[in-house]
């Protein structure tokens, strides 16, 4: 604090946060997953450093800590884990590419510009900095959010989850100097312990698809019954009596 | 406070505990058991609460309304225990599930139980957000138990949709936090939600508003509002059936109580602006889009879990809406309409798991007279059907009757769209209802050990709440009312 002027060192953290926002277009765009998950490794340790500034500038002994967190689980643990998964579901060369990649990152532009104009409001109140931050923040939600709704791959769209969560990561650190203690920890627990779920539905999802494209995962619409009512009455049909289905779509208890 | 620990501390224990229970008869005892522990524990509990008023302390805070929903959490988790003992093990034994799967069901089970009632009991709006989370992990694996493609999909819809939703909760809990930081000195106690309903009317309104959308979006979608309740009929109708009825009659509630008791904050922050009731027309014109959408999607329901699951998804649209719309007799109405849903809808999940059992499926068009081959089964969802669609003398009249008066007082056209929603809702239900209880039974179709208690002390708790509300019941809930509106109804 005593070397850096306050404005320089706020403009750094826009700076940096521009970067966490650019970090979230390439992961959007990415078509190889192991070049996304990388990005996303990128995009955690941004915010870690985001983190890292602002708790030199507030000397506050807690946001260390968070900085190390962060920088651990997001640059580090998840990383790894997806990568020791998709070596484990042999999709190291996964290529997926988007369907129509100027539309997509044409509304990933349009979410950026609705968000800064969803945080407007806020104009009066406080400083131009905060309101950059809250709004880059809430474009890294969006974008994340965006990218779950575009990628049918599984492993694409929990890279999409959890950096809607570097996005409300950054939010908090920067707007805010960082939630209490207590919380960040149960975030930082919930956000892990859904990581490993993850890592057992990917499992689940190919035994059952015996693929991770989860737009196959379509049995389930309002009119799923009619059709299993079909496969069930080209079966041969005794009437007055229980048959078992072999796709217990009943609880066959 | 030491019941409030015991409170917390025994499903914990119980989770931890079941994890590593191998014999299934000793796993099955050892849940009900830890949930009766936790069960006397919030009635001692609400005992204290009732002498002194509210319990706080160490980032806790329990008052006259959140702690008759601790008792109710404890109480249908204790009832649902009862139930799952048997039925699980006779799930086991059919082969749909493995030893390994039963020991994560059990702990599960009370890992969920620990994430509900911290969400209840914390003070702290960080916290709150950290144990809804958690019940969406807790309760995730249960729901793909059986692995079947069908259970998996579901599985995978309700991790990422609520997932999505509860982070749009973060940030909208980040901004509130942001806002408390202009206001209250200490950065610890930002989040501290008593707190912060004392500073309420200082909290920047532009920001409030902000954060309430997304926090009513993110909270809102694991109460199911429509159009974010894709997750819910096929969590409901995929998991295993107890998981079923605790979800419908716990975690939808306590969902809403977050909503609520942030709506009390960005009510204070709105109060002088020039949209005061912002967050409650939102919640009205949520509410009111759940209760119609979900009383049409009755009517064209195949399966049996997934019609009652969208009958939950329109009485949690009604409640929304009675607290949106405000005032002491609306808010106790709602209030009352969450206890009696609760227990009716829970009971009426047991009576189809077992009514399934019976058929072999959940296919609506394949479950006929239960009456005939199980009376016992057949009345109970026929009563738990009368009493969810709000026939008197049961509970769910008495307070829906409530939330048509305090509509009538305030918004009187809107009666009009309650009472048609009412309607549909009802045909909906007993079209498909009539066949399945009345009617000559399949050939070869027989009773099955059903354990009965659950249900019939849900039903005769509905009825008595229908009946005579008891004066102190009605003294928690008008405190309750006090505490949300500030004004007392009785």
């Amino acid at each position: 604090m005593s070397l850096v002027s306050l404005p320089l060192l706020q403009q750094f953290l826009l700076v940096l946060a521009a970067l966490v926002l650019f970090t979230s277009f390439v992961l959007l765009s990415q078509a190889r997953l192991v070049s996304a998950i990388h990005a996303f490794a990128w995009q955690g340790g941004l915010v870690a450093a985001v983190t890292g500034v602002v708790a030199v500038a507030g000397s506050s002994g807690h946001l260390y800590f968070s900085a190390l967190l962060t920088l651990v689980l997001k640059a580090a643990l998840i990383p790894w884990m997806l990568h020791r998964l998709i070596r484990r579901l042999e999709l190291e060369r996964h290529v997926e590419s988007l369907r129509w990649p100027a539309i997509v990152n044409m509304v990933a532009v349009i979410l950026v510009i609705f968000s800064y104009w969803l945080v407007l409001p806020m104009v009066q109140q406080e400083l131009a900095f905060t309101r950059n931050i809250v709004a880059i923040s809430l474009a890294v939600v969006l974008i994340g959010l965006w990218m779950m709704v575009v990628r049918q791959q599984a492993v694409a769209q929990v890279l999409g989850f959890m950096s809607m969560e570097n996005g409300l990561f950054l939010a908090a650190v920067s707007a805010t100097a960082g939630m209490p203690l207590v919380v960040e920890l149960g975030v930082a627990f919930d956000v892990l312990v859904a990581m490993v779920l993850f890592g057992v539905f990917f499992f689940q999802i190919r035994q059952s698809i015996d693929s991770l494209d989860v737009d196959r995962l379509n049995r389930l619409t309002e009119t799923v019954d009619e059709e299993a009512d079909l496969e069930f009455s080209a079966a041969p049909r005794r009437p007055h009596t229980v048959t078992a289905r072999p796709a217990a779509v009943e609880e066959a208890e | 406070m030491t019941a409030l620990l015991i409170t917390l501390l025994a499903p914990v224990f119980g989770a931890f505990a079941l994890a590593v229970v191998r014999p299934l008869r000793v796993a099955g005892w050892l849940n009900v058991a830890v949930s009766s522990v936790t069960f006397a524990a919030t009635a001692v509990l609400a005992w204290a609460v009732a002498a002194t008023d509210e319990i706080a302390g160490f980032s806790f805070r329990v008052d006259a309304f959140n702690v008759y929903l601790v008792v109710l959490t404890a109480f249908v988790g204790l009832t649902t225990s009862i139930f799952s003992r048997p039925y699980m093990r006779h799930v086991c034994e059919t082969g749909m599930t493995t030893e390994r799967g039963m020991r994560i069901y059990h702990a599960m089970y009370q890992a969920f139980m620990f994430t509900m009632l911290l969400a209840l009991t914390t003070d702290n709006l960080g916290v709150l957000w950290v144990a809804v989370e958690g019940a969406t992990l807790a309760t995730v694996l249960l729901v793909s138990l059986y692995r079947t493609p069908e259970a998996v999909e579901a599985a995978w819809k309700y991790f990422v949709l609520c997932g999505v939703g509860i982070a749009l909760a973060l940030f909208g809990t980040v901004l509130t936090y942001f806002a408390a930081q202009q206001v209250i000195a200490d950065p610890a106690e930002g989040l501290t939600w008593s707190i912060l309903f004392q500073q309420a009317s200082a909290l920047e309104p532009s920001v409030m508003g902000l954060a309430f959308v997304f926090l009513l979006v993110g909270y809102g979608t694991k109460v199911g509002l429509v159009p974010m309740h894709q997750w819910l009929p096929d969590a409901h109708s995929e998991g295993p059936t107890p998981m079923s009825a605790v979800l419908s009659g716990l975690l939808l509630n306590v969902a809403l109580y977050a909503v609520v008791r942030l709506k009390m904050l960005v009510d204070g922050s709105l109060a002088t602006t020039a949209s005061p009731h912002m967050a409650g027309q939102l919640l009205m014109g949520f509410g009111l889009l759940s209760f119609l959408v979900a009383g049409l999607f009755l009517h064209r329901q195949r399966d049996i879990k997934r019609m009652f699951s969208y009958s939950s998804i329109e009485h949690m649209g009604l409640m929304t809406f009675a607290f949106g719309l405000g005032g002491p007799l609306a808010t106790f109405g709602a209030l009352l309409h969450m206890l009696v849903h609760s227990l009716t809808k829970s009971a009426i999940f047991i009576t189809v798991g077992h009514a399934a059992h019976i058929a072999g499926t959940q296919t609506i068009d394949r479950i006929r007279g239960l009456i005939r081959t199980q009376p016992a089964v057949g009345w109970s969802l026929l009563l738990g059907v009368a009493a969810i669609a709000g026939f008197p003398p049961f509970g769910v009249f008495t307070s829906e009757f409530l939330l048509l008066t305090a509509t009538m007082q305030v918004q009187p056209w809107l009666t009009v769209a309650l009472l048609s929603g009412l309607v549909i809702a009802f045909a909906g239900l007993f079209r498909h209802l009539h066949p399945m209880v009345y009617g000559p039974a399949p050939e070869g179709q027989l009773p099955v050990a059903a354990n009965m208690l659950p249900v019939l002390l849900h039903l005769g708790l509905v009825l008595w709440l229908g009946l005579a509300i008891p004066s102190f019941l009605a003294g928690w809930l008008d405190r309750a009312t006090q505490l949300i509106t500030g004004v007392h109804l009785l």
